[in-house]
């Protein structure tokens, strides 16, 4: 697609540039009483990035969000918007985002939404365009308590882009939505990022991310599981381990195994990674002399498993 | 992609708006949608000209003097102040709507300041309070039943809006207290009730003499008082003042505590 490709140097974010990232945090923690919502996340977003934010509800999907707007404080770490306080960022116009729900007042019309947006706003862009490209120039004139969910998230969408902001942040936007809804906004989403926008979309639909993202960000428990491309998590979390015991292995030799995508010798245990595990296991027991075999999942799918699932009430550790 | 570099410096000469963001626009659209909440006007518009209609005009007593005008004039005062109060009252408690509604929230993401969104809905709420006042006095005049000097007409609805600003606070304080977005179904009925120990719809000169007492103390007793004083022709007694400025005081802090409490770091 665009730049955005550039999502695979993040090991050392635009270290040639000067401009600072869009979003950079460092061991943000945040408690609320007793539960820790975010616990120790880094996490640099390059710009022209567009990250999805993938876990169940708790994971902690909507607090980091939180803390990256300013609407709510880490306990501890730190939080930088393109080198500012985030409320800065807001003020400026570079950051702006589509929130879950709420945030509309039934008695406005969708136009005196924008209008009384971008009226806040240094240099808004037009009201006109900015609904145009929300597609909602069909019902600017409708009470917003009289739209339809869909509707509504668009008019919110169409709020955050009247700053035109260099970084848009979306927290599970298409919840409650229809299919055709759905589709409906993730249309209006990619025909705007086209254009280089830099993007952190929170979800937990695993499609979604898929669809949309060219970085994945796997939260579980407050703590990022897995970060990489969709085909990397995605590899990850389909793979397998194939565990066996085996008498001076060579891992050299092991790694050309059939569908073996990464090998570990400790000792004579050797653990091989794959998402054709059968296949694996096949070839130790036939051309090898492996035995006492064991196939796991392990890591990273226990984490999808339980990102994935509804019950992500696994004890810490668990996936060890 | 040969856009690319762009946002790159348009970060840099980004700015955030003067005022923490207020502006003509966004005062224009929050009253008219102020306006377009029937029961806002019906409480803020209409109820006080009916009153007045009601009891303002009445052959047994409008036409009677009272200081330097009449009795009419008398009541005029009166249902513009009680017009007033609840245009301000409603005004303010639109905060409860707003808060309930997650539209604060929404607010934080964009640059209006905490301090000019309080300026915005107080000048909101100042604003029907003087269209109240306003409906009030145009419709006394169109009457010609209440009879005093014209600076008298200026110099009343100019002390009954000015003072108005007390129930604009207090509508704030409310609006912040309360999580509901029915609020003003019980403002409307605390107003009424103080209304009534304010002694702008029954004088309290016929209230029994332990009411009396009490009545001295509620917020609208001194704004009532100090309204009336230029129609009247007798000086401002401290105590009425004293009672005006205390409550605004009441309200106004009791609005920035639970306004500062709303907006602290969570």
């Amino acid at each position: 697609m665009t730049v955005t490709n550039t999502a695979g140097g993040r090991e050392s974010p635009w270290a040639a540039t000067t401009q600072p990232a869009p979003v950079a945090l460092r061991e943000i923690r945040k408690s609320f009483g007793s539960v820790q919502a975010v616990r120790g996340i880094d996490l640099d977003v390059a710009p022209g990035e567009i990250v999805a934010f993938l876990g169940p509800n708790g994971a902690g999907k909507t607090s980091t969000i939180d803390i990256i707007l300013g609407l709510s404080h880490p306990n501890r770490g730190t939080v930088s918007v393109y080198g500012m306080h985030p409320r800065q960022a807001i003020s400026r116009g570079l950051v702006s985002a589509v929130m879950q729900t709420g945030g509309l007042l039934k008695d406005f019309t969708v136009r005196e939404t924008v209008e009384y947006t971008a009226s806040l706003f240094a240099r808004p862009r037009p009201v006109g365009e900015v609904l145009n490209r929300a597609g909602i120039t069909g019902i600017a004139d409708r009470r917003v308590g009289k739209c339809s969910g869909g509707e509504q998230q668009r008019l919110r969408f169409a709020m955050a882009l009247v700053p035109d902001p260099e970084l848009l942040i979306l927290d599970e936007p298409t919840t409650g939505m229809d299919v055709e809804g759905r589709r409906g906004f993730w249309a209006a989403i990619r025909q705007d990022t086209a254009r280089g926008r830099t993007v952190l979309f929170a979800t937990h639909y695993l499609e979604e991310a898929d669809a949309y993202a060219d970085r994945i960000i796997l939260l579980r428990h407050g703590t990022i599981v897995a970060d990489g491309t969709s085909s990397e998590v995605k590899a990850m979390a389909a793979g397998r381990t194939v565990r066996a015991t085996l008498a001076n292995p060579d891992p050299a030799r092991l790694s050309t195994v059939p569908g073996a995508d990464n090998v570990e010798v400790r000792g004579d245990t050797v653990l091989i990674h794959s998402t054709d595990s059968d296949a694996v296991a096949r070839y130790l027991l036939t051309n090898t002399q492996a035995r006492d075999l064991e196939i796991n999942t392990r890591g990273l799918e226990d984490a999808f498993i339980a990102l994935t699932s509804e019950d992500s009430q696994t004890p810490a550790g668990g996936s060890r | 992609m040969t856009t690319q570099s762009a946002p790159a410096s348009a970060a840099w000469s980004r700015e955030a708006p003067g005022l923490g963001g207020f502006n003509v626009t966004v005062l224009r659209l929050e009253i008219r949608r102020l306006l377009r909440n029937r029961r806002t006007v019906i409480f803020a518009l209409i109820f006080p000209v009916v009153f007045f209609l009601a009891f303002g005009l009445n052959k047994a007593y409008a036409g009677d003097r009272y200081g330097h005008g009449n009795v009419s004039a008398f009541v005029m005062i009166s249902m513009a102040l009680y017009g007033a109060v609840l245009a301000t009252t409603s005004g303010g408690a639109m905060v409860s709507i707003e808060r309930a509604a997650g539209w604060s929230r929404q607010l934080r993401l964009t640059p209006l300041s905490p301090v000019a969104y309080i300026v915005i809905k107080m000048l909101t709420a100042m604003t029907l309070g003087l269209a109240s006042v306003i409906v009030v006095f145009a419709v006394g005049g169109l009457t010609g039943k209440p009879s005093m000097p014209m600076y008298l007409w200026i110099v009343s609805a100019a002390s009954v809006w000015i003072g108005s600003l007390v129930f604009a606070a207090f509508g704030l304080f409310m609006g912040y207290l309360l999580p509901t977005e029915n609020v003003m179904q019980f403002l409307g009925l605390g107003l009424a009730l103080l209304a009534f120990a304010g002694g702008l719809f029954i004088p309290l000169s016929q209230f029994p003499h332990i009411l009396q007492d009490i009545a001295q103390y509620t917020p609208l007793y001194g704004l009532n008082q100090l309204v009336h004083a230029p129609l009247q022709g007798v000086g401002v007694q401290l105590g009425w003042a004293v009672n005006a400025v205390a409550w605004l005081a009441i309200f106004a802090g009791g609005a920035v505590w639970r306004f500062r409490k709303d907006t602290a770091r969570v």
